[in-house]
């Protein structure tokens, strides 16, 4: 019983990482109607942006904006520059430029900082709470999540600028009737996905050390939770990280023979059998289509 | 061409049309269609000459790059029966390789099976699977069906490491084959005998799905990918159709990972990891989707490009990559097929803007 | 610079080398890719893809063929060495190796890195017989002179590792509850079969095997899992990334087993400081190698060259990336074989002086540690010494063990 709270505390700290990229993930989601599988690399180029800004001496909360705001700007950059060109392009192609720069990030950041580990600093610090079951940077990561999910829901309901976004995902060619700019939306929806990927990186780095592949596995686990709970709901896709890393941890613990060696596997067989009695994710809105 | 024939032709929203034949009939309707059929006719019977001598003017090196770039086509195009017919979506297709590939190396393993009857079994096995996991795939679309391929991308190196099943799969140690020697004491050496090997099953699985594309099976298949509940009220089953390609799709993927693990003689599971669902899927679209043709340019892709990129630059390799793609995706958005197609239609004098603006999957982009 | 590189190695080997090399000097007898000017040497690594953090290894060795042909080559032949990407997938290896063999057509290989990768290339290289030399792996089946005579390991071997722990625990803690870490592959499984070969009946020692998926983003779980089951011996055989982890998290959660560190994550910069070195006080480990982060050497005439070597031909590198000082001595001890070849450059003979190595050693090999090697024997390199983390520096105790692994 104590093993199985453990667990399940544990699984909940590493599912705050996954909730965090899973928000990441919805976010770009929502913005542009792909799944970006570069996410991850972006994240892990923008926390590495922080780490050489603190390398060259500056305090983290400098290094933080500044990872946000390059971000941002790289963000929309990579919108206007590599994917508005493409944006008539059938949409595989537009995945083939996701891999393209997956790649790009990936080996960049390798040649640029090398692949040994690098510790990055948190503000929350590493004290262990509940007798060592979480830590404050835990809770803090969690803490943020959440905040950011505050934030997000606020804007995209009580903003003009954020039902503007969301009309022009949504329906680019009305939008584009009632004159919004859909173009910029989608920019603007590239660049804070870029900045919520970078705040996700910079809370998952003091946990899982920084180095160039620490958001492969990362972004594996945020997509199945972004698609367990739903891609259409930012909420969906918080919980479902967590409950992503509850199951895995429990599975790979509990479930005799099989379990850690395929711990992986079974997590991603239930997120499918949930998928089965719920073919849109536990909190995502299911589409209607127009005969 | 007429204007009929014509108006058929720019409504393929179907990039792959030009090779699967799905437009071949309509194009047939004029008389100036035909004749380039007869070309087109010539142009592929002097591409299977040249394949067939090629072997002879190349080192053993390059005969067994060419049979592993025909592997990987074949791979290819059992993505594109899923992906370009059927408007289903796929990252979990290094798994059926995968399988395929250890069906053949256990069968000649452990039970000394003849390296030809272990592709009709990887094939068999594959499309069981593939039928089984077609299932799952009748109520998920899209990003949903994507995430629950992956599932099984991811799943199977770790099956095939895990512990009970170790005594057949050789565990992260891996399986060796032996090399087949060439038959009937043709005087080829071993490498040269798996490329003709290699290039008769591929052209055989290519006229299969030529064959499928323009039967009664294959025009429901794709009218399933262009528009689903039109498609049901027509009377197609689409459950049935639906399972059905994914086995089929799966077979085809299969049989090349069993002549993948023959040419490389070693299986492992490292080799079958997601990443290589991600060069299947880059292929397919680099060549075309939905194209035959394409599928081979795919292969060549899969095969050549990496090396080109660590060529230019070792310590950037991967980033060189990623530049290669992106300048062959600016520069031919739905591929080579639709590159090919694009640059013929401007021969023709027929060039119209853009007419990639539309989904490969047969759905408007929003 | 030029001296000391020159009279290490011919320190480390004047018998062998002046026998060998003397009667071989009478009559030239090249193999394929030599020349009077060049050796031509093949070598794979992944410089790409997920495992891309090994590439330090081939590109240390490429470097260190540089620097042997700066001060004059071997025997005045430059080594030409072609390094290609092989992404760490075994059908690239497969495929890189015979352009090698087949287009480059290369005397040899030297250093080709990963398990699945050179087992790929493994039957291969036999039929074509091309000396597969020094490969970077420790995997035990490299050390097979009658099956595979052309392949030949280097390092320690990864089940021989797991057996000096294994005595070490027998003698220090009989009675402790054993938990081991270790990563879902070969190199994992290697060391789990090594600890619990060398336990012999006292394998049921071993309480919890945890494996952890290298896309695993942390091990977390796994060590809550062995604190609560009372583990009191903890045998982590993760790379430096979770082996860091892990040692932080078992920090975190007040838990303080005996904690045995393998070779693999043992860096003191690579692993150790970022997991912080007050939570790593007391960790045991094995070494064969110089840790070049670690302060005990920096006035060690045998680091003192690598350093020299590492700031001239590698300045975008990483010092404190291990694969680096893996690398360097790798391919010194390949110049060796070259050198011992002499005027006789076939590849049979770069086999035969491959399998005649007597007590040689190179720059960063632990004080002590020679590769030896026989007709009967392909495991260069046999001994490790046991240390105990002092707090900054690894403290070397006890003899040289061998690991006797065939």
């Amino acid at each position: 019983m104590e093993l199985l709270l453990h667990q399940v505390m544990a699984g909940l700290a590493t599912g705050g990482i996954y909730a965090c990229m899973a928000l990441a993930v919805v976010m770009i989601y929502q913005a542009i109607d792909h799944l970006n599988f570069a996410q991850g690399e972006m994240a892990m180029f923008s926390t590495f942006i922080a780490w050489q800004v603190m390398q060259w001496g500056q305090p983290y909360w400098v290094a933080f904006a500044a990872a946000v705001v390059l971000s941002f700007i790289g963000g929309v950059l990579i919108e206007r520059v590599l994917f508005r060109p493409i944006h008539n392009a059938p949409v595989l192609s537009s995945l083939v430029a996701f891999i393209a720069l997956f790649s790009i990030l990936n080996s960049a950041a390798g040649y640029l900082w090398d692949y040994t580990i690098k510790t990055f600093p948190t503000p929350f610090g590493h004290k262990p709470l509940l007798a060592g079951l979480a830590d404050t940077h835990e809770v803090g990561m969690i803490g943020v999540t959440l905040g950011l999910l505050g934030l997000l829901y606020l804007f995209f309901r009580g903003t003009r600028l954020g039902l503007a976004m969301r009309a022009a995902a949504a329906n680019p060619e009305s939008a584009r009737l009632v004159g919004i700019r859909v173009g910029w939306m989608t920019a603007l929806g590239w660049g804070m996905a870029a900045s919520i990927g970078a705040v996700a990186g910079m809370l998952i780095a003091p946990v899982v050390f920084l180095e160039p592949n620490m958001m492969l596995g990362v972004l594996l686990y945020g997509f199945a939770g972004a698609v367990l709970g739903g891609l259409t709901s930012p909420g969906g896709a918080v919980l479902g990280g967590f409950a992503v890393g509850v199951i895995e941890n429990v599975a790979g613990t509990f479930i005799p023979y099989v379990g850690r060696e395929l711990k992986l596997t079974i997590a991603l067989v239930l997120i499918v059998a949930v998928l089965m009695v719920r073919p849109s994710g536990l909190f995502g809105r299911s589409v209607v289509s127009r005969v | 061409m007429s204007p009929p024939a014509d108006d058929i032709a720019t409504k393929e929203s179907v990039p792959f049309v030009a090779a699967a034949g799905a437009a071949a009939p309509a194009e047939a309707l004029s008389g100036a269609a035909t004749g380039w059929l007869a070309g087109r006719h010539l142009l592929i019977a002097a591409a299977i000459v040249v394949a067939a001598l090629m072997p002879f003017f190349f080192k053993s090196f390059v005969t067994f790059q060419l049979t592993q770039v025909m592997v990987y086509a074949l791979a290819i195009l059992g993505l594109n029966i899923l992906t370009g017919f059927n408007g289903q979506f796929s990252l979990g297709h290094s798994a059926f390789y995968g399988i395929g590939a250890y069906t053949a190396a256990i069968l000649m393993h452990d039970y000394d099976v003849g390296y030809v009857w272990t592709l009709p079994a990887a094939g068999a096995v594959c499309f069981a699977v593939g039928f089984l996991f077609g299932l799952p795939a009748l109520r998920l679309q899209g990003l949903y069906l994507a995430l629950a391929t992956f599932a099984l991308a991811i799943a199977l190196p770790q099956i095939l490491k895990f512990g009970p099943l170790e005594h057949w799969t050789g565990g992260v140690q891996g399986l060796f084959i032996d090399k087949p020697d060439p038959p009937f004491g043709l005087p080829i050496d071993s490498d040269q005998w798996l490329y003709y090997f290699t290039l008769i099953v591929l052209l055989l699985l290519f006229l299969a799905v030529r064959n499928l594309a323009r039967s009664r099976t294959g025009r429901a298949i794709m009218a399933i990918r262009d528009h689903p509940i039109a498609a049901a009220a027509m009377g197609v089953n689409s459950s049935l159709y639906k399972t059905l390609t994914f086995g089929v799709s799966a077979l085809y993927t299969g049989i090349a990972g069993a002549l993948g693990a023959i040419v490389v003689q070693f299986v492992a599971p490292d080799s079958f990891s997601f990443l290589l669902s991600v060069s299947f899927l880059v292929g397919l679209i680099i060549g075309g989707i939905g194209s035959i043709p394409g599928c081979l340019v795919g292969g060549i892709f899969v095969l050549y490009v990496p090396n080109i990129a660590e060529s230019i630059s070792r310590g950037l390799a991967g980033a060189i990559y990623g530049i290669i793609l992106l300048i062959i995706i600016f520069v031919m958005p739905s591929g080579a097929a639709g590159f090919v197609r694009l640059a013929n239609a401007w021969l023709a004098g027929k060039w119209r803007p853009n007419p990639t603006a539309r989904s490969t999957l047969g759905q408007p982009r929003r | 610079m030029k001296q000391v590189t020159r009279r290490t190695i011919l320190a480390a080997a004047p018998a062998v080398l002046t026998l060998a090399a003397i009667p071989a000097r009478a009559q030239k007898k090249y193999g394929p890719g030599v020349t009077d000017t060049e050796i031509k040497v093949g070598n794979t690594g992944p410089y790409s893809g997920p495992a891309s953090s090994y590439s330090p290894v081939p590109k240390s060795i490429v470097a260190w063929c540089k620097m042997v042909n700066d001060q004059g080559g071997v025997n005045g032949r430059k080594i030409n060495l072609l390094s290609y990407d092989d992404a760490y997938t075994p059908p690239k290896t497969v495929e890189q190796i015979r352009k090698l063999v087949e287009q480059d057509e290369v005397l040899c290989t030297v250093g080709t890195l990963g398990t699945p990768t050179n087992s790929a290339i493994w039957q291969y290289m036999n039929q074509k017989k091309v000396p597969q030399l020094f490969v970077a792996t420790g995997a035990t089946k490299w050390d097979d002179p009658k099956g595979h005579p052309w392949t030949i390991g280097w390092q320690p071997n990864y089940q021989s590792e797991g057996r000096i722990y294994a005595a070490y625990l027998l003698q220090e803690k009989p009675n402790g509850k054993i938990g081991v870490l270790y990563q879902n592959d070969d190199f994992g499984k290697d060391y789990l079969k090594g600890l619990k070969d060398g336990l012999g009946e006292k394998k049921s020692m071993i309480a919890v095997e945890a494996s952890y998926e290298t896309t695993d983003p942390t091990v977390d779980s796994q060590i809550v899992d062995m604190k609560a089951k009372g583990i009191d011996v903890f045998v982590n055989t993760a790379i430096p990334k979770f082996a860091a982890q892990s040692i932080r998290k078992a920090a975190e959660i007040e838990w303080k087993p005996l904690h045995i560190l393998s070779s693999i994550g043992a860096s003191v910069g690579a692993t150790l400081k970022p997991a912080g070195f007050e939570n790593c006080k007391g960790l045991i480990s094995d070494f064969y190698l110089k840790d070049p982060s670690d302060p005990q050497w920096k006035d060690d005439a045998g680091f003192k060259e690598w350093s020299a070597f590492f700031d001239k031909y590698l300045p975008d590198g990483d010092k404190l990336d291990a694969g680096n000082v893996a690398g360097a001595s790798l391919a010194a001890m390949a110049v060796q074989v070259l050198k011992q070849c002499g005027d006789e450059l076939t590849r049979e003979n770069v086999m035969k002086q491959a399998a005649n190595l007597h007590d040689v050693t190179v720059p960063m090999l632990l004080p002590g540690i020679k590769a030896n090697t026989s007709p009967t024997d392909f495991a260069p390199l046999k001994q490790v010494q046991m240390a105990r983390f002092t707090g900054e520096r690894w403290e070397l105790f006890g003899p040289l063990i061998t690991g006797a692994v065939t």
